[in-house]
């Protein structure tokens, strides 16, 4: 069964802005699903139409076959927002907050308190129970939005950049829970701007620019369509130029480090073997970039490419 | 498994959920109204005591009995329904915008609750406080003058039709305000100079009759004549009528609050 399924979903603000052009977007129930795309392309006006928080212009909308024009209260009992920035009662205790939103979702209230425990409990927040939400930290208060948004037990989490602003430490505890939470039923759709993130937590992924989806597959699969990785080869002895290693682009660093370009056609043991006969010791290595990252601009240079050659050849 | 696994909101029934998020935003409302008490209850108690001490017991004297009644009777009850109408309007205009304001207006907008729900909601909340302060105001009066109820009925249903609808217009104003100027607009140079000359301090026959004409366009005539008559059986307006506009008026504002709700306004881009 598909725990989303959007059809030609299309947004024009009343500023004339075309957020959304017509997309196709299926994830099936249980997945964790990554929504990428850089900022303004899309992400948070496709989520704010899917919780009934923005208007949508036209296209269908369903939530585990629910859909949003003929059975909106059903496809939002489904659903559970974690939006991009704060947006609880600052001048609310946290207890509050959460035993109020259970409310909301009818959730009677003894049912809810034990649901806020529960869930306080999971996100180490039980201690800031009494606390005035303006009072915790960042880390916090993304942990009670996450909370408040598991409160009613949806089926289906979205969560708009969850881990923006907090610190490693957080962000790893946040990665651990979310996948906890994946493998006991519920359906996640990430977006996010750490795309390691996104590469870590997620099994497909959908790439959406300029309101577009311009990948839509298995993570695993989009990944394989990278044709080359480079790698950061730590010296002994800091070089002076880059060596020469045929069929490889190689570059020197400023700290005097090697960058090789490989691909798949390639292989590592050949670069040990030339740089060994030339005398240079390797000590350490690493992958320059993160591979989705790479794999996202790539994706984003290529329509910006084609784009510019549709308008030169458009020009006289 | 225990009750609390086992509750989701997409299990519980259609009827069920509605009645506990209704119940859930009157709480929350109710709950604020007390955490500020000293915004909410404090003020208007203490303005209506400087009104019945300035008006009532010092000019009062002066001016002498009013259809059968003393001057601090007959302004007894126009001066509750004041404190009614502006607290009711006061209420919701400032809860909404400021969830509106704060962002938390997206914890009701993406809850499975109908819009008129939400409506329903706030709009019980800004009755809760109207009644609240509205009897505060009586028993402050309690201290200056006698008062006695002769149509009970009239007093209830003017009361909580005119708590209604400024409940309502406080969220129509909360719905397009985009600015705190923009909330306290409405209640200052609308709002005040149409209470004060909607006959809470005087009979609009004692006023020239093309003044009383004017006049007559005031809705708020009509509310406290018509709550005045329940507590003295006084009336400068026909009672049918004023409860007739008065119900017009709560069915047509609620209809408009729930499509400005459905179309987005101010609320969904």
């Amino acid at each position: 069964m598909k725990a989303l399924s959007l059809r030609q979903l299309s947004k024009t603000y009343r500023n004339g802005v075309q957020a959304l052009k017509g997309i196709d977007l299926d994830v099936e129930q249980g997945d964790f699903f990554a929504l990428l795309g850089p900022n303004g392309a899309g992400k948070t006006t496709a989520i704010g139409i899917i919780a009934s928080l923005v208007n949508k212009t036209a296209g269908q909308v369903q939530v585990f076959g629910h859909d949003i024009d003929t059975d909106l209260e059903t496809a939002k009992a489904c659903l559970g927002l974690v939006p991009q920035e704060i947006n609880f009662n600052q001048f609310e205790k946290v207890s509050t907050i959460l035993v109020n939103q259970a409310g909301f979702y009818g959730i009677p209230r003894g049912v809810a308190k034990e649901r806020m425990e529960k869930w306080l409990h999971k996100l180490q927040l039980w201690e800031k129970r009494d606390a005035v939400s303006r009072s915790l930290s960042g880390g916090m208060k993304r942990r009670l939005m996450i909370a408040r948004a598991l409160i009613h037990e949806p089926r289906l989490l979205i969560l708009d950049e969850p881990t923006a602003g907090v610190d490693i430490e957080v962000r790893r505890s946040m990665w651990e829970f979310l996948r906890e939470l994946n493998a006991s039923g519920t359906t996640i759709i990430l977006t996010t701007h750490y795309l390691e993130e996104a590469e870590n937590l997620c099994r497909h992924i959908a790439i959406i620019d300029e309101g577009r989806i311009i990948e839509h597959d298995r993570m695993a699969t989009v990944l394989r369509k990278l044709h080359s990785e480079v790698f950061v080869l730590n010296v002994r002895q800091p070089l002076a130029a880059a060596p020469e290693l045929p069929g490889y682009a190689v570059k020197l660093t400023e700290d005097g480090s090697v960058e090789v370009e490989v691909t798949k056609a390639q292989n590592l043991n050949d670069i040990f073997a030339a740089l060994s006969a030339r005398g240079i010791e390797v000590v350490s290595m690493r992958n320059k970039a993160n591979r989705l990252e790479e794999l996202f601009l790539r994706l984003v240079e290529g329509r910006d490419a084609a784009t510019g050659a549709v308008k030169a050849a458009a020009s006289p | 498994m225990s009750d609390a696994a086992r509750v989701t909101a997409a299990s519980v029934p259609q009827g069920e959920r509605r009645w506990v998020g209704f119940r859930t935003i009157v709480i929350r409302e109710f709950g604020r109204i007390v955490r500020i008490w000293g915004q909410t209850l404090v003020p208007p108690a203490i303005t209506a005591t400087l009104y019945f001490i300035i008006f009532g017991s010092l000019i009062g004297r002066r001016i002498g009995d009013m259809g059968g009644v003393t001057y601090m009777q007959y302004i007894a009850p126009g001066l509750i329904m004041m404190s009614v109408i502006t607290n009711s309007y006061g209420n919701v205009v400032s809860s909404f915008f400021g969830a509106k304001f704060g962002r938390h207006l997206e914890e009701l907008l993406v809850a499975p609750l109908p819009n008129w729900l939400i409506v329903l909601g706030y709009v019980t909340g800004g009755v809760v406080r109207g009644l609240l302060v509205g009897l505060l105001v009586t028993v402050i009066a309690l201290f200056f003058t006698h008062l006695q109820v002769v149509h009970i009925v009239a007093v209830l249903a003017a009361v909580l039709l005119t708590s209604v609808i400024f409940s309502l217009l406080g969220f129509v104003n909360a719905v397009f305000a985009k600015n705190f100027d923009q909330i306290s607009f409405v209640p200052t140079f609308i709002l005040t100079p149409m209470t004060y000359l909607g006959g809470v301090f005087y009979s609009i026959t004692m006023l020239p009759e093309w003044a009383q004409h004017v006049s007559k366009a005031n809705p708020i005539l009509y509310m406290v004549n018509a709550f005045r008559y329940g507590f003295l059986g006084l009336s400068d307006v026909n009672l049918a009528g004023s409860f007739a506009l008065m119900t017009v008026a709560a069915t047509a504002l609620f209809g408009t609050c729930v499509w400005l709700m459905e179309k987005g306004t101010g609320t969904r881009e």
